[in-house]
């Protein structure tokens, strides 16, 4: 499976993302923000990190960058999209993913192990996973999610919603909820699942000595799934 | 016109002007006088540490570079080096938290990638005043963030710190930051100049007139005026130091570079200057070609900004283009500003017009040193305290007031604030006596930890000075890293004090003797003088940095402890010391005495020994006794573990409080498995090193005897209440 990284100037979870697609077996890219084209990609994935230093408003300086509109042509064409922190801020910045990011409800940075529950299996990025709970981890200051009323109505009566902050034995509640996130959300697909947003990064949890092995389970069952 | 005056608001001596005008045979003009003023200032040209510094042990048989250049450089083999070096940021954290603490570490993040490293974990060390002054709050806060704000947006994990309060700080916080970096041994960048007529170029931010007289501000005591100093603060912008990052590291893995140096303290100056001085060679400038952000800047501004992000190469001859190609996908200034000369002078230009002439070594070689009155410090007499203050005590209640004490307290709100995780390499997150990282992709790993004890340091600097290079190695021994050396940053008062001066001869002997036997040596540092608000310095913190590698990341050791049943032992002996401990001095509110002494060869032996079993396998956890003694360290260790223990009757005639919570030095708690004690034991007594056994790992309860017993439950509140309600407040 092909996949493609695309470096921001100031992304800095790009070189994670590479080793842990590599680790799974994609066969990774990494593409230059001015470049124009995609390489023949099955994933393209926006990392983490400070695009643009997060100037104006995190996310919203790539939204308008060289290469988004091929980003944005890849997944209307039904491509897999997926936005990891910062990468998910793009995507609520370029419109492809409702909503938006706000500053954590403390407004302090937050690096921690959270758990996620899994609200959706039906798309490639969550079918056939063995666990529905996940430990991952985030690392953020703007991570709490929000939407209008309709927008909401729309994200539920959709089944738009990827992951929910939960604790171990995956009950979601407001005590689990680390930056205030409307209903614990920390993640969220667009209509037709192809395009997910997500705060926690998979990335950072490949490896037993890394606090954890969830994220392999979400590379591994990604991979599986696109085969 | 320059005159007598006009020198002494910059900050120089009568005496220096006029060694000024000797040296030049006539009167500097402003732009000159600047210069001058930037060189000779304590923060740059360590007048007043050098004659005592230069005793310091440099030297092992893994240092690559010791101190003189950017950073310190070790080996850690197969081609491996880890360049590192701390640096404080004092003086303007405090006028401005926020931006204060976030330049330094920008600053010593440039130091480290100037040599070509990428860096791969910072540290920080920060000390304030005490919780109940009205400041303390707003400047820790500021100062967490600025650290975060910075180091989160460069994408560089921070894996371990440490906070102390204490009154002697309310006038003048502490912020010392600490970088690690990788490079590979023949992809080192030095500072030094070499070659005639090679380009210097300039690259990254503009220059603002941000910072100007930034290290002169630092090298002066507070008064009530200091809100006045704000515009000596530098401002950050982590996102161009990101992209400065990445295109020097482009730029490096060609050949096109002689020399590089940050523009840190004193900018365009002293890096311009210490390129020149170290090859020998004279440097021309045209002033016109320094991209300005602001209008109308002046040769004196330009010359003195600390703006931030910014770089001074010296390059190959024909290597421009391909430069200026790097930088600019970077959407960074690249401008050719000047020339090596072989005028051994840096000559400055603007507007056609010469307007600096200054040969390099009245600036440098030339610079004052003094050799400064000191006072030696007297071991303070024994303060045997008297056992009727402390009998009726209950122990639990003191261990919980300990725990939660602010300088031993959870700092996770701190450091869940920083990005600790970032570069999918980090293995022991902040939290542990130290933290580790990968070396990607190999299955090395280094361990790095700051420590700092200057309460110990107060009572007596000698002792206080050795203490502090012992914990700092313990700390790395206690993860499984065999220590290789250090950095320091001196924090101290102001050194024309005779009493305070006296403070740092005495811990720089000890930490001297210290590292020197231990082969612990010293590759990098920095001085930091006049942290003092009028006559009152601070309490003497020597701040340690220390580096250690794990050779195979799977044999690292974490303290919390693991299995029921284990045994638990202390390595090192109990004597019980009282004076200066945490227990003395918070408890029964009693300051005098002496700190522990250091028996360095206990240190040395003891330490060596916990290697050796951690290399057989055979230590399932440990920690290192320090401040709180025993009991405290067990607690920690039981807290992170999740698990109890139950301690067995101290062997000898021993008080208990004193057993428990005296801070005796070279001591570690380890856990081992029944199945290993007699091979541990006999390891231990081949090396004649002190055991006792502490008791065993337990479920859910601490019990210390039959009348002490405590959850771990209440432990773990007790040590994470403190820091949340404070914040909170």
């Amino acid at each position: 499976m092909n996949s493609s990284v695309i470096i921001f100037p100031g992304s800095n979870c790009d070189r994670d993302m590479d080793v842990a697609l590599k680790k799974f077996g994609f066969k990774n890219k990494m593409v230059w923000h001015e470049d124009t084209k995609l390489p023949k990609s099955d994933l393209v994935v926006l990392p983490g990190g400070f695009s643009y230093g997060d100037y104006l408003r995190c996310g919203s300086m790539a939204s308008k960058s060289k290469i988004i509109k091929s980003v944005i042509d890849f997944a209307k064409s039904g491509g897999l999209l997926m936005g990891i922190c910062n990468g998910f801020q793009i995507l609520t910045e370029t419109e492809l993913l409702p909503g938006v990011l706000l500053r954590n409800k403390f407004s302090e940075f937050i690096c921690k192990n959270v758990f996620v529950k899994i609200n959706n299996n039906e798309n490639k990025y969550f079918k056939k996973i063995t666990k529905q709970t996940l430990k991952l981890h985030i690392a953020h200051n703007e991570g709490n999610y929000f939407c209008t009323k309709n927008q909401m109505k729309e994200i539920e009566d959709n089944n738009q919603i990827a992951l929910f902050y939960c604790n171990k034995k995956g009950e979601v509640k407001d005590e689990y909820n680390p930056n205030g996130s409307s209903k614990n959300i920390a993640g969220i697909f667009n209509k037709e699942k192809n395009i997910l947003g997500m705060m926690p990064h998979p990335e950072r949890m490949i490896d037993e000595y890394l606090s954890g092995e969830d994220g392999s389970l979400f590379f591994e069952n990604l991979l599986n799934n696109l085969k | 016109m320059v005159n007598e005056k006009i020198a002494i608001e910059h900050g120089l001596k009568k005496q220096e002007y006029s060694k000024i005008c000797d040296l030049l045979k006539r009167t500097p003009n402003i732009t000159e006088l600047g210069i001058f003023s930037a060189m000779w200032n304590e923060h740059c040209s360590y007048k007043s540490s050098k004659i005592h510094l230069k005793n310091l042990p440099t030297k092992n048989n893994k240092v690559i570079q010791g101190p003189g250049e950017n950073a310190g450089i070790i080996d850690i083999e197969d081609n491996d080096a880890i360049v590192f070096k701390i640096e404080s940021h004092n003086h303007p954290s405090f006028i401005e938290p926020y931006q204060g603490a976030a330049t330094g570490v920008g600053g010593i993040m440039r130091d480290v990638f100037t040599m070509g490293a990428r860096p791969i974990a910072n540290l920080n060390s920060i000390h304030f005043g005490s919780p109940e002054h009205k400041k303390t709050r707003n400047l820790l806060r500021g100062v967490v963030r600025g650290i975060g704000g910075y180091g989160n947006c460069m994408g560089i994990p921070t894996i371990a710190g440490q906070t102390n309060f204490d009154e002697s700080y309310n006038g003048n916080i502490l912020v010392n930051a600490m970088t690690l970096g990788l490079v590979k041994k023949n992809k080192i960048f030095y500072s030094k100049a070499a070659g005639l007529n090679k380009p210097v170029i300039y690259v990254g931010s503009k220059t603002g007139r941000d910072g100007i007289h930034g290290a002169s501000m630092a090298s002066a005591v507070f008064d009530e005026k200091i809100e006045e100093k704000k515009p000596t603060v530098q401002v950050g912008d982590p996102f161009t130091e990101k992209l400065l990052l990445e295109a020097c590291l482009e730029l490096m893995s060609g050949d096109s570079i002689i020399a590089i140096q940050d523009m840190g303290a004193a900018g365009l100056t002293s890096s311009s200057i210490e390129m020149a001085s170290k090859g020998k060679l004279g440097i021309e400038l045209d002033l016109n070609k320094v991209p300005c952000r602001e209008t109308k800047m002046t040769p004196y501004e330009i010359m003195l900004s600390e703006s931030q992000e910014r770089m001074l190469i010296v390059l190959e001859n024909g290597k421009e283009e391909l430069a200026k190609k790097i930088f600019d996908k970077w959407n960074l200034d690249f401008a050719i500003i000047g020339k090596t000369t072989d005028s051994k002078k840096i000559e400055l230009f603007f507007d056609k017009k010469k307007v600096a002439d200054i040969p390099i070594d009245t600036l440098v070689e030339n610079s004052p040193i003094y050799d400064r009155k000191w006072k030696k410090a007297k071991l303070p007499k024994k303060n045997k305290i008297k056992k009727e203050k402390f009998k009726n005590l209950k122990i639990v209640n003191v261990l919980n007031k300990i725990l939660a004490n602010p300088n031993v307290c959870s700092k996770k709100w701190i450091w869940q604030q920083y990005d600790h995780t970032v570069m999918g390499d980090t293995i022991q997150k902040p939290g542990g006596d130290a933290g580790v990282v990968r070396i990607h992709g190999t299955s090395k790993a280094v361990a790095a930890s700051v420590d700092s004890s200057a309460v110990y340091c107060w009572a007596h600097p000698l002792s206080g000075g050795k203490q502090i290079v012992c914990e700092s190695w313990r700390n790395l021994i206690a993860v499984g890293a065999k220590p290789i050396a250090i950095t320091n940053c001196l924090n101290f008062g102001s050194p024309e004090n005779d009493e305070n001066m006296g403070e740092f001869v005495e811990c720089v002997q000890g930490l001297g003797e210290a590292s020197a036997y231990l082969d612990f040596p010293v590759v990098s540092g920095n001085v930091s003088f006049y942290n003092q608000t009028k006559d009152i310095g601070i309490k003497p913190t020597p701040t340690i940095g220390g580096v250690g590698l794990i050779k195979n990341y799977k044999n690292m050791v974490t303290m919390d402890l693991k299995q029921n049943e284990n045994i638990l032992l202390v390595i090192g002996k109990t004597e019980g010391h009282l004076e200066q401990s945490l227990f003395s001095r918070d408890i029964l509110s009693e300051k005098n005495g002496p700190p522990p002494e250091i028996n360095l060869f206990n240190e040395k032996n003891n330490g060596e020994t916990v290697l050796k079993l951690i290399d057989k396998n055979f230590i399932k956890a440990a920690h290192d006794v320090s401040l709180g003694g025993i009991i405290t360290a067990l607690s920690k260790m039981c807290i992170k573990g999740k698990k109890g223990a139950l301690l067995n009757k101290p062997k000898y005639l021993i008080d208990k409080f004193e057993y428990l919570f005296g801070e005796d030095q070279g001591r570690y708690i380890v856990e081992i498995e029944k199945t290993n004690y007699d091979n541990v034991i006999e390891i231990l007594e081949k090396n004649s090193v002190h055991y006792d056994e502490l008791g065993i790992v337990n479920d859910n309860d601490l019990i210390i005897d039959e009348k002490s017993k405590v959850s771990i439950d209440d432990l773990n509140k007790s040590h994470n209440i403190w820091l949340n309600n404070f914040m909170s407040k």
